[in-house]
């Protein structure tokens, strides 16, 4: 099967400048050297903890930032290098949902202008089809017609993320970056917006690069999962085996901490010594070294590759 | 033996600037809590659950006011204390761990500072003293090197070494209740595993009670014995974790626990609950669930459902619910 969007080598660092201080200065390796596919209609679901580059991923695949070395190739066209018509296409074949829905949604625009505002700027349609393209997307996330009239104020969290979904989606893209969708959500209204996903996906058709650090919320969503830390994959593969058998320490660590869905569920308890250190400075070797519970002595010394391992891609001197 | 903390008939208010608004934040909430015994309060944004926090400490902002009910801890109605008197008890009998480290520490003064003021304010301590007592503390919440991070400012810390200071500031006088509002919502997913294990092992070891405010179920269920339900300001559902995780009597509560995706479940749909939380300043009549409840009846839209018990120790507020038959525990 062909990779809708294909990352090879995917590195990006952020300069730091010297502070008024005179301290700093160096190279944050934000993200380094990472490769992944996403096939169209399914789901990569992205996850590690704040530092780990995911975030700057999503930025990358978005050609909100451009990457220090690598490629994106998006139907086998790089990304990096598309100007003019073929930029504005790639534009509308990929969107975003954001964490915030309340940062997201301009507060001064009523609820039709933003969801028409994609289609004014990409496709010559007249008034009479943008309102029914709008009437069309606000019944297919699910909200009432008449909401077009209100501001995002009147509102609350999960009928704005809707709003954002149907925004994303005005412009029939193949591809969604959902950044942390449903974090900001009230616990029970989760459910409605993930479902609401699913969905959209079975449906349409789409691609998701999801984004969260609910572990729980990834494993249900996701067809691969990519375990990320420091600025590099660690595990990436078939979801159900990455849950059901972590096979990177890290990754193992990552599924003990997850809080469990039952009292009587007890997990083996590995917690990890320490905190993520700095993307600044990052260990030498297997950057996850100093806090891996299975360290041995070459760890330090020579940083692990992506290879195979348990029906994945594993990067540990233990496979 | 008697209850170290019993709630009972409580009821706060947020009042609008013209005295004609009302928000019933927290409407006749009851519970008890036995000494060295953790309960979860549950609820989603709006729900109460802070207020709630806030009223047992006697807390909340001047805009808000405590309607009725009574708080008593360790025999003694809190309520009626003066404010000196309330002084005394918090900090030093019962504590409170705030979600944001970064906003309940003071930036201008160092960690061991604001330590050392705990224990001078509570205990008659020199200085030195509560320098050293600091040094030790530090050591229990296990940061490394006390010595030296006890001269540090906050900012030179992260966010789970912040989290840990508040903590060895709660527990520096020993106190009796600790109550955690949302403690690790800020902390990534290991260093939150860390820290839940800290809050256990010095619960353990001191005997604490623990309230742990969240809208955390997964912290529910790994970290207490009796879980508290709430939604729009009323406790709508209590019992021993167990219990409630097996078989919930409330609707609402039975809709939580089923909308959270589960490791190794490879259903296609969570079950959602519909609707939005009801705005707390404009709540529906009859059961505020109602508007969303799947088992609604006529009944639940004009009257209030009663608090009822369902077995020993699990009450419920809801007309459908109805006291579970025995044997038909696992849900």
């Amino acid at each position: 099967m062909t990779a809708l969007l294909e990352a090879r080598g995917l590195t990006k660092h952020f300069a730091v400048g010297r502070g008024l201080l005179g301290r700093g200065g160096g190279v944050v390796r934000a993200v380094d050297d990472i490769a992944f596919a996403i096939e169209p209609g399914r789901t990569l679901g992205v996850v590690g903890e704040s530092g780990c580059g995911k975030t700057t991923t999503a930025k990358l695949v978005l050609r909100l930032e451009k990457p220090t070395a690598g490629q994106i190739l998006f139907e086998n066209q790089n990304v990096a290098g598309l100007e003019g018509d073929g930029l504005l296409l790639y534009r509308k074949s990929v969107q975003a949902v954001f964490q915030d829905p309340f940062a997201s949604l301009n507060p001064r625009m009523r609820v039709d202008a933003i969801i028409s505002e994609p289609l004014i700027t990409h496709e010559r349609l007249d008034a009479g089809a943008v309102a029914a393209r709008v009437a069309g997307l606000l019944d297919v996330v699910g909200l009432p017609a008449r909401s077009r009239d209100l501001f995002p104020h009147e509102f609350s969290g999960g009928q704005r993320q809707r709003i954002a979904i149907a925004r994303a989606l005005s412009l029939s893209p193949r591809l969604i970056v959902l950044d942390e969708p449903v974090s900001a959500l009230d616990v029970s209204i989760r459910a409605q917006i993930l479902n609401l996903l699913r969905d959209l996906q079975r449906e349409l058709g789409l691609a998701y690069l999801f984004i969260a650090h609910d572990l729980a919320a990834v494993a249900h969503m996701s067809h691969v999962i990519a375990v990320m830390y420091l600025g590099r994959i660690v595990e990436i593969g078939d979801a159900a085996q990455v849950v059901s058998a972590p096979q990177h320490p890290y990754t193992q660590a990552l599924f003990a901490a997850a809080l469990p869905a039952h009292p009587d569920e007890r997990r083996e308890e590995v917690v990890l010594a320490g905190e993520v250190p700095s993307p600044l400075n990052p260990p030498a070797g297997c950057r996850f070294h100093p806090r891996c519970p299975k360290v041995m002595s070459h760890c330090s010394q020579e940083e692990p590759k992506l290879k195979p391992a348990g029906g994945r891609q594993v990067a540990c001197h233990l496979y | 033996m008697s209850a170290l903390l019993e709630v009972s008939g409580l009821s706060a208010q947020y009042v609008g600037a013209r005295g004609t608004r009302v928000t019933r934040a927290v409407d006749d909430v009851s519970f008890t809590l036995e000494a060295g015994r953790t309960l979860g309060i549950v609820g989603e944004s709006g729900s109460g659950k802070t207020t709630l926090a806030l009223t047992l400490m006697r807390l909340l902002p001047p805009a808000a006011r405590i309607a009725s009910g009574s708080v008593r801890f360790e025999g003694e109605e809190l309520l009626s204390k003066s404010e000196a008197q309330m002084r005394a008890i918090r900090g030093k009998r019962m504590a409170m761990i705030l979600q944001d480290p970064m906003a309940s520490l003071n930036p201008l003064f160092t960690v061991g500072d604001q330590i050392a003021e705990t224990l001078r304010a509570h205990e008659s301590m020199s200085r030195r003293g509560a320098w050293a007592r600091a040094r030790e503390l530090l050591a229990a919440v296990n940061i490394a090197a006390p010595e030296r991070r006890v001269g540090e400012y906050p900012h030179e810390m992260s966010g789970g070494m912040r989290q840990r200071v508040v903590g060895a500031i709660a527990i520096s006088c020993g106190p009796q209740l600790l109550i955690a509002d949302e403690p690790t919502t800020s902390l990534d997913v290991t260093i939150q595993a860390q820290y839940l294990k800290l809050l256990g092992d010095i619960q353990r070891e001191h005997g604490l009670a623990m309230i742990f405010i969240t809208h955390n179920l997964g912290i529910v269920a790994r970290m207490c014995d009796q879980v508290a339900v709430m939604y729009a300001g009323r406790l709508v559902e209590a019992g021993p974790v167990r219990t409630i995780f097996n078989a919930p009597a409330h609707p609402y509560t039975r809709a939580l626990i089923e909308s959270i995706p589960k490791f190794g479940d490879a259903t296609e749909r969570l079950t959602a609950i519909e609707g939005q939380p009801p705005d707390p300043a404009a709540l529906p009549p009859g059961c505020a669930f109602h508007p969303r409840c799947p088992l609604v009846v006529d009944r639940c839209r004009s009257e209030a459902p009663p608090d009822a018990r369902m077995a020993a120790q699990h009450r419920a507020r809801c007309w459908v619910a109805a006291p579970a038959p025995a044997g038909s525990v696992k849900g």
